[in-house]
């Protein structure tokens, strides 16, 4: 019923009214943002917290950390498919599994192609690095490195600036004729706002495609990146099909939110995470440590 | 995705126009536009609190209310504001009275130090000086020869005794560099550093030697325009770590809204002076604070409007 008195109305404003304070809830918000979430999921998951304290009458605020833990995990979502198909593909038979990683500019591809190397080695894998960065200075050398590191070989032009679609096309040529089990593609970094490098990148991806499907495209997104995430991730994945994210530089301050958003917005999930310059610091993508390090 | 701050703001003077003068109310439901349009560029939370104190103080005084139009006069304000932090004028290389000079380059993983360091090579180079670039990332695989391919493409000479590669000691070869370059009359050393983390203790320390051991007439924060909250927390740790003497702001030619600048500009207290907006060695120029503020609040139009008005 409604009230008319003042009285009336100051009760109903009190029992309608968050038990939690203000300062409470601007704390939670600042830590989703902190974190790189962006405004619109940080605002919109500190709302839909708001109505399950007010319906529960939670009174703690340590209670409510809880519950914005539950929250973030739930949408990080913990029941995605983070598996990395390395496998030979069944159709067509006698190829290698091709994985192609692609991104923005020094976010970490080249390192990451090492590191995956060395997992799958330790997997017993026979393995290539194709250098289809031929445009950076020295992007093949430092690859090759990689390569020489973790002890497989690498497919590269002797020239810089040939075409990058003809080396991975030659990397997965190499593979194929090797038996290998993977052949990994390391591309030059690439702003997603330069549609002719990213028509390059689409090329170089049909033209693997040609003898060879590729298994996985990894995104690999730079931790310390803020809200231009999204926007990376999105037409990544329109010209190349982005089938998961590495979240490197992870062992710094950066929280990495804003993979919150990319996967919600694309349905792309975060499938490793970079630890470090190591070759053994690469790690599946774990969404409680994910959560827990923004929640703190 | 998001409509741009200039139509937010535009919407919300529409139900001010005729007015005349602003409400608290008024200037509460601006400042929150502004604070919004400033996270999703991407400036640091604390930095915003700041910054949107300061404008709605100012939005609230004389000058707003007496303004013929109050809500064109808060964006003026705002603009102002912005340039303000970043600089208001640019500011020119400090060189040594006794070459050589030495710049360093500092910065994360990636934030493209060596790229710039071939920048800064041609575009000395072409104004007339002798640079040396020097090789002291022995860490990341082919650091060095990364150098010495952007050297070479430069025309510049690179000095690197060491391989890298995880051999050699960065703080002897940057001793060394500016060593050669007195004794070679090179007037200008420019040292390219290992990338590192802000929380990475013994890598700041190398820093810190580096900087010791050369005593450089500028350190230069090389950060990537992309990067979100945390630049506050990064530049913070730079600033202690190897005190900086000026930020430069790379990956300017992608489509990030920059907010960092704002960010480490307010941290650091130290100005921008280079934007770099490319891959090539040329793609590389003086920083324009104005065109910067226009970029993080993405309100080319509104300037415009009120230019017209
Ligand atoms: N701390 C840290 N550094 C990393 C990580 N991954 C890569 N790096 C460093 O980041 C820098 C850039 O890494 P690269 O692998 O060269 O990046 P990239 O994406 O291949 O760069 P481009 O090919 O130039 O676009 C290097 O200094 C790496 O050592 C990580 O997980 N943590
Ligand atoms: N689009 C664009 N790319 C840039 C710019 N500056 C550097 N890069 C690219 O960013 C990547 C990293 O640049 P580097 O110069 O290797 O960065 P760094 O800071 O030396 O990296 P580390 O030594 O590994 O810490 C390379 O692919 C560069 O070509 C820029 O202004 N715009
Ligand atoms: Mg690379
Ligand atoms: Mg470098």
């Amino acid at each position: 019923a409604r009230s008319n008195t003042a009285l009336g109305r100051g009760l109903l404003a009190l029992l309608s009214r968050d038990t939690i304070d203000e300062a409470t809830w601007e704390e939670v918000e600042d830590t989703l943002l902190m974190a790189d979430l962006g405004v619109g999921p940080a605002t919109e998951l500190v709302d839909r917290l708001r109505v399950r304290v007010r319906t529960l009458g939670e009174r703690d605020p340590q209670r409510v950390r809880a519950m914005l833990r539950e929250e973030l995990l739930a949408v990080v979502d913990p029941s995605m498919d983070r598996s990395l198909s390395t496998s030979r593909p069944a159709d067509p038979p006698g190829h290698p599994a091709v994985v192609m990683v692609v991104g923005v500019n020094g976010t970490g591809k080249t390192t990451t192609v090492g590191k995956l190397a060395r997992v799958l080695v330790a997997e017993d894998k026979d393995v290539v690095l194709g250098a289809a960065d031929t445009f950076r200075a020295a992007a093949a050398d430092q690859l090759a490195t990689w390569g020489e590191r973790v002890g497989v070989p690498t497919v590269r032009s002797d020239r810089d600036g040939a075409d990058p679609a003809s080396v991975a096309f030659e990397a997965v040529k190499t593979g194929t004729e090797a038996e290998a089990d993977v052949v990994l593609i390391d591309t030059a970094g690439r702003l997603q706002n330069k549609a002719g490098l990213m028509d390059e990148l689409g090329k170089v991806k049909r033209v693997i495609e040609r003898s060879t499907p590729v298994s996985e495209v990894l995104l690999v997104l730079d931790a310390t990146t803020g809200q231009n995430g999204l926007k990376q991730a999105a037409v990544f994945s329109q010209v190349v099909d982005v089938t998961g994210i590495v979240l490197t530089k992870l062992d710094g301050t950066a929280k990495g939110g804003i993979v919150v958003a990319v996967q919600r917005e694309l349905g792309v999930p975060v499938k490793l995470v970079g630890l470090g310059e190591g070759p053994d610091d690469l790690a599946p993508f774990d969404p409680e440590a994910f959560v827990d390090a923004i929640v703190g | 995705m998001f409509s741009s701050l200039s139509d937010r703001l535009t919407a919300t003077f529409k139900g001010l126009r005729g007015k005349g003068r602003l409400t608290e109310a008024d200037v509460d439901t601006t400042v929150r536009e502004i604070r919004r349009a400033l996270l999703e560029a991407d400036v640091a939370l604390p930095v915003v609190r700041a910054f949107t104190g300061s404008i709605r103080e100012r939005a609230l005084s004389a000058e707003v209310s007496q303004a013929l139009n109050p809500a064109q006069q808060i964006v003026k304000i705002v603009n102002e504001e912005l340039i303000g932090v970043l600089g208001g004028q640019t500011r020119r290389l400090r060189f040594a009275k006794n070459p050589p000079t030495v710049i360093m380059l500092a910065g994360l993983q990636g934030a493209g130090k060596t790229t710039l360091a071939g920048k800064l090579g041609k575009h000395l180079k072409d104004t007339g000086h002798t640079p040396l670039l020097v090789a002291c990332d022995l860490q990341r695989p082919n650091a060095v020869t990364q150098l010495q391919v952007v050297g070479q493409r430069a025309g510049v000479e690179v000095f690197a005794p060491e391989p890298g590669n995880g051999v050699g000691n960065p703080v002897e070869v940057a001793r060394r560099g500016v060593e050669h370059a007195r004794d070679k009359q090179y007037d200008v050393v420019v040292v390219d550093t290992a990338g590192r983390l802000g929380v990475d203790a013994e890598m700041m320390q190398q820093a810190s030697d580096i900087r010791e051991a050369t005593q450089p007439d500028e350190v230069l924060f090389v950060v990537d325009a992309m990067i979100g909250q945390d630049a506050l927390a990064v530049a913070q740790a730079f600033q202690e770590g190897v005190d900086l003497t000026g930020v430069v702001l790379t990956k300017l030619d992608g489509d990030a809204r920059g907010g960092a600048a704002l960010s480490v500009a307010t941290t650091t207290g130290r100005p921008v002076l280079f934007a770099s907006t490319g891959e090539g060695l040329a793609d590389f120029e003086v920083f324009h604070p104005d065109r910067m503020a226009s970029r993080i609040l993405d309100m080319g139009d509104v300037l415009t409007l009120i230019e017209q008005a």
